[in-house]
């Protein structure tokens, strides 16, 4: 059954790509296929210029030939090679210098050869539309119902009306939701353009219209710029249905938005969390005016650049999971760098908090100029693992991709456990006493000098483990650090100074309320209001929103 | 302690100075004093992921004309100093490099804030300054030579490919840029080009973020809602630096791709990919003069020199290391015409001074001080490469002033008689 | 105790002040005498040091401006770079102005950057700086004014510590980003930039330089005076009980955020001076002055120097700059390292800085000689 479909529907693809060739480059297209076998039209795919392969693929896709499935697809993903002595085109395989070389039709490993004798099949945006529709068309019967789904956009993108029938088909045997509900989109698209009765489009905008979805807006806009002020009374109807499933569209769309605000509000507040928390310690619990906390964030992402190196060096099969290697690893480096920062210069310094601004500066300065000594000035390349590539889509366009939903929840994860440490643990219990009352704590036997620097230590590390998250979304580089630091003051000192659940509120109010501003006022303006609004704030409550209490708060 | 020696050194070097001890003093064995080449390029700061490089590219071609003999039979040497992405500080190093380590010329800046500082101490002290880096033109000062791209070698050229067949046919363009004058500039020239296109101004929508913008989820959002219009759309990107890696990772997982919304950049290079993965950018545009892809000999000779002279060959090839390659080589070759580092001498030979660049094309020095250069299109490959997808058949004149610009269409730069004037109507001088 | 008629000299109080303002005095006749003869003589100071030690009194006088806050009040401002900017910013727009029709575009009343923005007539905040005094009056009113009122709310509220640190911080920064944005009407991130001269005389010559070099030595005199007789007044008292006991001083019946906003208006004033002048002697001024690092290092300056000294401040200031200009000549891939370990060193063993260990050594030489005068003089109290 299935067979036969795939049948049918390669048919019908056949004669509707010979419809758009002929529409797009007539003449030329139609000598290419009558004078063209299927391994000549392989060899224009090979070398041709861009044209040449465009018509190549449309010609190729035209035979139905399921053997042009890897072929198409290795020219898409950049596979396809061409023998500089003799043009010979085959499917490669880089490791090293060497190409492994796969006859594309045949689908047998040829040999191994160096890749300076090949030249890579180059591929433009159109070249690319067109591949992604002819794939499509090939692929409404692939197994992996992603696949399934991608075809389906493909043929939203793009329709054709000899697809109607192969939609139809698929839409009766596909099971999975998700590539259902693609089919049904695509579908109705094809059948709002092309179909010849107006029933038929009339019932494809209202199911156009009940989705929330920006691409059908999109679609749906360029259908109603397609009808002109002359058309004929039906056709007018037609656009005015358009038209309101537009606004229907566009409503469900703005409700959708606010939601969406939130969640990159949200999403920004955790990245301010993340970068604030270690200075929460630093500065916040032990009042050392830490310059240098955006160092050590910037050395949690050189950790975890060397980790990833070290990962594809010695074990290429794990570098999905280095980065789970780099945060303790990145913990473990800042932390001991910071535990030595505290015993080689904070130490002497306490009583003076105003001196630590100048030491640390200073510290800043040496560390920012080290790590571009060591590594050089320029960005290093760090990888998002397969987990957090891509995104998930909301309905209503609302967006939100992996790297940031992991963000927001290893934000979260590094709160609670300081919280757990502050509070749970002798540590935490000894950390509080000396911060409280440095002499009582030592008259009770707690040797201060260790607990500062492990305190030291353990905002550093937090801070390291802060760097390999912002490595995920920012540039790794030697000023990486001096990129947040101002905000990470700005998050500790409205959130209450001394009090981590103040930052925790502190970083999440701000990330929200600027992404509240910002599609009203613009990036640059919503952060001047921001600020302006913390500098306001603090007039109102001079000691932040969670103001430490009693005595401790004079000194 | 080294440190105490630093400091006694400095304050050695203040005292002289202070008591007027002419640094330079008689010269010793005129024949062998080196020819200087100063370097003002930031090694620290914001700005050193760009400018080190261009440090590097620098010391490396004085060591290879040192070991083709050097020039004028005498040695070069490069002097370097470092103004710390500071602006005020650039021309305090301009000055320190012209009149107290007295070079005959320099290389540097990359900004054009940092070069409009620097701008009066050059014209003040009669220097002479090529700067490498593409900009947004509106300016010709008789003591700098610009290597780097004017808006019509990058800009006018790329939107042109954009509304190509080829290029996706765009019919709605999204202008985004960060807060400087460069990306305002570049887009008011391109607003005027797409007017005159027939574009309405409805199908243009202009965005500009601050330096170092971190967080483009609002900004890639916003692009997506207006490219659902029904048109093709297209964004034209003169995101500056380090806004650029937040906002193309940003644009990799929100799924943005080039087959639907192609995104043409003019300040991405090979550099700035080096810090990404770009598998899921395939098919995003960059327009620039060149590209280390380019398959000549001359470009693999300089690929590889390169490669041996940082010791690196992961490091990669950028368009202002080849500004600095061909402007290099034109000084050197003007010095020789006119038998002389004199200012005003190396000036008149470097009017219609030939070189071949990386293209294998020939470069000309026009007399409004700006560089003839072919423009290539180039898609982002997944190894962090461009692969060029259009070129312009030759090369493109540079044109100081642009024509869509009402107040900037009637000024003429040229240096040379009877004009002598960077921005004019007229010839200063008449018969 | 205090004598109403040696006022200047109480004023001068200190050895190392009264060293400042000789010194600045001299320097102030001297140099353009010195710059005025021929390049080979060897008393000849050149036009590079000239332009170089103007721009480094400009920067000693905002140092001083933030000793007097942080060393006698104790307000630490992290955003004094915001005062010194806007102070810049009024002369540039002055001499912006003067550029006249001589502009690449040759618009006699918009400078270039409006005429490139499409701008039809000068924005109203424009109008006025054509006038020499207005702008000059301008550079000192605009840094006040905002002072003032971002300090009456910020001391009323008895914003304290690190919270006023930080919103300071806050201040400047939203400062700078409004400056950076190209439609607020002062040029973006370029700047003001592209001066051709001031009063008429050209800024490229060697007369002006060493007139604005002479004009800032004076500034900084000046300054140095009226901070010392500020902080010896009676005045001066009460903000170092400030400093060292605001509640105390609060519950003494003093109105404690009147004299610290006072202090606060004069010194963003002083800061506002220093950048008028800082201005026409560096050819530009861009929202990177106003960039919360600058801001920083201003109070590394005044750490460096000896807070609490004024006369230190100055010197740190100096000090400091002078040792970034000869390392990134003499070490450009170095030099953060020494300029790091300064800082820390600075910190960890001279922590009054240059100027308070100078002094105190001084003060230790002189009681040794003291004692030894002592030791060598007949001694009536002992002999009996």
């Amino acid at each position: 059954m299935v067979h036969a479909m795939v049948t049918q529907a390669l048919g019908s693809l056949a004669r509707a790509l010979l419809l758009c060739a002929a529409l797009f480059s007539g003449t030329a297209y139609a000598q290419a296929i009558e004078a063209k076998s299927i391994e000549d039209l392989v060899a224009i795919l090979g070398a041709g210029d861009f044209t040449a392969k465009i018509d190549a693929t449309q010609a190729l896709a035209t035979t139905g030939d399921p053997r042009l499935v890897p072929i198409l697809q290795a020219l898409l993903d950049g596979n396809l090679y061409a023998r500089k002595s003799d043009h010979l085109v085959v499917i490669g395989k880089e490791q090293g210098g060497t190409l492994t070389a796969t006859d594309p039709l045949a689908e047998k490993v040829i040999g191994q050869a160096p890749v300076a004798d090949f030249e890579r099949a180059r591929v433009n945006n159109r070249l690319r539309t067109v591949l992604q529709t002819a794939l499509g068309a090939l692929q409404l019967a692939h197994p992996d119902p992603s696949r399934r789904k991608a075809s389906a956009d493909a043929l939203f993108k793009t329709p054709s009306v000899e697809m109607i029938e192969p939609l139809r088909l698929a839409i009766e045997h596909e099971h999975n939701g998700t590539a259902r509900r693609a089919l049904v989109r695509a579908l109705a698209a094809t059948e709002l353009q092309f179909s010849e009765k107006i029933d038929a489009k009339r019932a494809a905008v209202v199911t156009l219209a009940a989705l929330a979805d920006p691409d059908v807006r999109s679609y749906l806009n360029g259908r109603i710029n397609s009808i002109p002020e002359t058309a004929n009374a039906e056709q007018q109807e037609l656009k005015a249905a358009m038209t309101a499933a537009v606004v229907q569209i566009e409503r469900r769309i703005a409700s959708w938005q606010t939601f969406g605000n939130v969640l990159q509000g949200i999403s920004l507040g955790s990245v301010l969390l993340l970068a604030a928390i270690g200075l929460a310690i630093t500065f916040g619990v032990m009042g050392v005016i830490n310059m240098a906390h955006g160092e050590m964030v910037m050395l949690g992402a050189y950790t975890t650049y060397v980790v990833q190196l070290a990962f594809r060096q010695y074990l290429p099969g794990g570098l999905d999971y280095a980065l789970l290697v780099a945060v303790p690893a990145a913990f473990a480096v800042s932390g001991l760098v910071g535990v030595a920062i505290e015993r080689g210069i904070i130490r002497w310094l306490y009583g003076r908090p105003l001196e630590t601004l100048l030491a640390t500066w200073g510290l800043s300065l040496m560390l920012q100029q080290a790590v571009r000594s060591f590594f050089g000035p320029t960005n290093m390349q760090v990888t998002s693992p397969s987990w957090m590539s891509g995104a998930v889509e909301l309905t209503g366009g609302v967006v939100v991709t992996y790297n940031r939903i992991w963000i927001a929840v290893f934000a979260l994860l590094v709160f609670g456990l300081l919280i757990f440490i502050q509070r749970r643990t002798q540590f935490g219990l000894q950390m509080r006493a000396v911060t409280q009352n440095r002499r009582m704590a030592r008259s009770m036997g707690i040797r201060s000098g260790w607990v500062d620097a492990l305190t030291f230590g353990l905002g550093s590390g937090i801070a390291g483990m802060a760097g390999v998250a912002l490595s995920q979304i920012d540039n790794v580089s030697p000023n990486l650090g001096q990129g947040y630091i101002v905000d990470s003051f700005m998050v500790v000192v409205f959130g209450g100074v001394g009090n981590l659940w103040g930052t925790l509120v502190g970083a999440f109010g701000l990330g929200i309320i600027n992404k509240f501003l910002e599609p009203y006022a613009g990036a640059v303006l919503g952060k001047i209001l921001v600020l302006v609004a913390i500098v306001l704030f603090i007039q109102w409550r001079p000691r932040g929103l969670f103001a430490l209490k009693g005595r401790a708060v004079e000194a | 302690m080294t440190k105490l020696l630093s400091w006694a050194r400095a304050a050695a070097v203040a005292a002289g100075a202070l008591a007027g001890v002419a640094s330079a003093g008689p010269a010793f064995a005129q024949a062998a004093a080196p020819i200087k080449v100063g370097v003002l390029h930031s090694l620290s700061g914001t700005m050193a992921i760009s400018e080190t490089t261009l440090k590097d590219t620098m010391l490396m071609l004085v060591d290879d004309l040192n070991k083709k003999g050097g020039l004028l039979g005498r040695p070069v040497q490069a002097v370097v100093v470092d103004p710390a992405s500071d602006w005020p500080l650039f021309a305090e190093k301009a000055r320190e490099l012209l009149t107290q380590h007295k070079v005959d010329v320099v290389f540097g800046n990359w900004t054009s804030v940092s070069r409009k500082s620097v701008l009066p101490v050059f014209e003040e002290l009669n220097g002479l300054l090529f700067y490498p880096v593409q900009y947004e033109g509106e300016e010709s000062s008789r003591n700098v030579f610009y290597t780097g791209a004017a808006p019509n070698q990058q800009a006018i050229p790329a939107v042109e490919y954009l509304m190509s067949r080829d290029g996706g046919e765009a019919k709605r363009f999204v202008l985004l840029g960060t807060d400087y004058v460069y990306p305002r500039t570049t887009n008011k020239i391109l607003r005027a080009f797409l007017n005159s296109k027939g574009i309405a101004d409805a199908d243009i929508m202009e965005n500009y973020t601050p330096f170092g913008h971190s967080d483009w989820q609002t900004i890639v959002g916003q692009v997506k809602q207006f490219a659902s219009a029904g048109k093709k759309t297209a964004v034209v990107s003169t995101i500056n630096g380090d806004a650029n890696v937040p906002f193309y990772k940003e644009l990799a997982n929100q799924g943005v791709k080039a087959t639907d919304i192609p995104v043409v950049a003019f300040s991405v290079g090979e550099e700035e990919l080096a810090g990404l993965d770009t598998a899921p950018l395939v098919g995003h545009l960059a327009a620039w003069n060149y590209f280390m892809s380019i398959n000549t000999a001359q470009n693999k000779a300089f690929i590889s020199k390169w490669h041996a002279f940082i010791g690196n060959t992961k490091r990669v090839v950028n368009d202002p290391m080849e500004a600095h390659y061909i402007g290099f080589n034109m000084w050197v070759q003007a010095v020789k015409q006119a038998g002389t580092t004199n200012v005003d001498a190396v000036r008149q030979a470097m009017y219609g001074q030939k070189f071949m660049n990386l293209n294998g094309q020939m470069a000309v020095m026009n007399t409004n001080h700006h560089l003839s250069k072919p423009v290539l299109i180039g898609e982002i490959q997944a190894n962090g490469q461009f692969d060029i997808v259009w070129k312009t058949p030759g090369v493109v004149v540079g044109d100081a002033w642009s024509d869509f610009i009402p107040e900037s269409k009637p000024l003429v730069a040229d240096w040379t008689y009877p004009w002598v004037c960077g921005n004019c109507t007229e010839p200063k001088f008449k018969n | 105790m205090r004598r109403q008629g040696s006022l200047f000299f109480q004023t001068l109080g200190d050895t190392g002040g009264t060293i400042l303002v000789a010194l600045l005095l001299a320097a102030a006749v001297l140099v353009p005498i010195l710059n005025g003869l021929p390049a080979s003589s060897p008393f000849h100071v050149s036009n590079y040091l000239v332009s170089l030690f103007g721009k480094y009194l400009c920067f000693a006088l905002l140092a001083l401006s933030v000793d007097l806050i942080w060393g006698f009040a104790g307000i630490l401002s992290l955003g004094h770079g915001a005062f010194f900017a806007l102070g810049g910013y009024a002369m540039g727009m002055h001499l912006m102005r003067e550029i006249g029709t001589r502009g690449v575009y040759g618009n006699p009343v918009l400078p270039d950057f409006m005429v490139f923005l499409n701008w039809k007539e000068l924005p109203w905040y424009w109008y006025g700086f054509d006038s020499f005094p207005f702008a000059a009056l301008m550079a000192v009113l605009m840094p006040g004014a905002l002072a003032f009122v971002f300090g009456w709310f910020a001391f009323r509220s008895r914003v304290t510590g690190v919270y006023l640190s930080i919103i300071t911080q806050a201040l400047t920064f939203a400062l700078m980003l409004a400056f950076f944005r190209n439609n607020f009407g002062f040029g973006g991130n370029n700047g003001l930039t592209d001066f051709k001269d001031i009063l008429g005389y050209s800024l490229q010559a060697p007369t002006t330089r060493v007139t604005l070099f002479a004009a800032s030595a004076l500034a900084l005199a000046l300054g140095y005076v009226l901070c010392r007789f500020l902080v010896s007044s009676r005045l001066g008292s009460v903000l170092i009980a400030v400093r060292d006991a605001e509640s105390r001083t609060r519950f003494l019946g003093y109105r404690v955020e009147h004299y610290k906003l006072f202090a606060f208006v004069v010194s963003a004033m002083l800061a506002g001076i220093a950048g008028a002048l800082y201005v026409p002697q560096v050819g530009i001024i861009n929202p990177r002055e106003f960039a919360p690092a600058n801001s920083i290092e201003i109070v590394i300056w005044v750490a460096v120097g000896g807070r609490g000294t004024l006369w230190g401040a100055a010197l740190g200031a100096v000090l400091v700059n002078y040792g970034k200009t000869y390392f990134t000549g003499a070490l450009p891939e170095m030099w953060l390292y020494v300029l790091g370990a300064l800082f820390i060193g600075v910190t960890l063993f001279l922590p009054k800085g240059v100027g308070g260990s100078a002094r105190e050594w001084i003060g230790k030489l002189m009681a040794r000689a003291t004692k030894a005068k002592l030791a060598l003089a007949p001694q009536p109290g002992v002999t009996e």
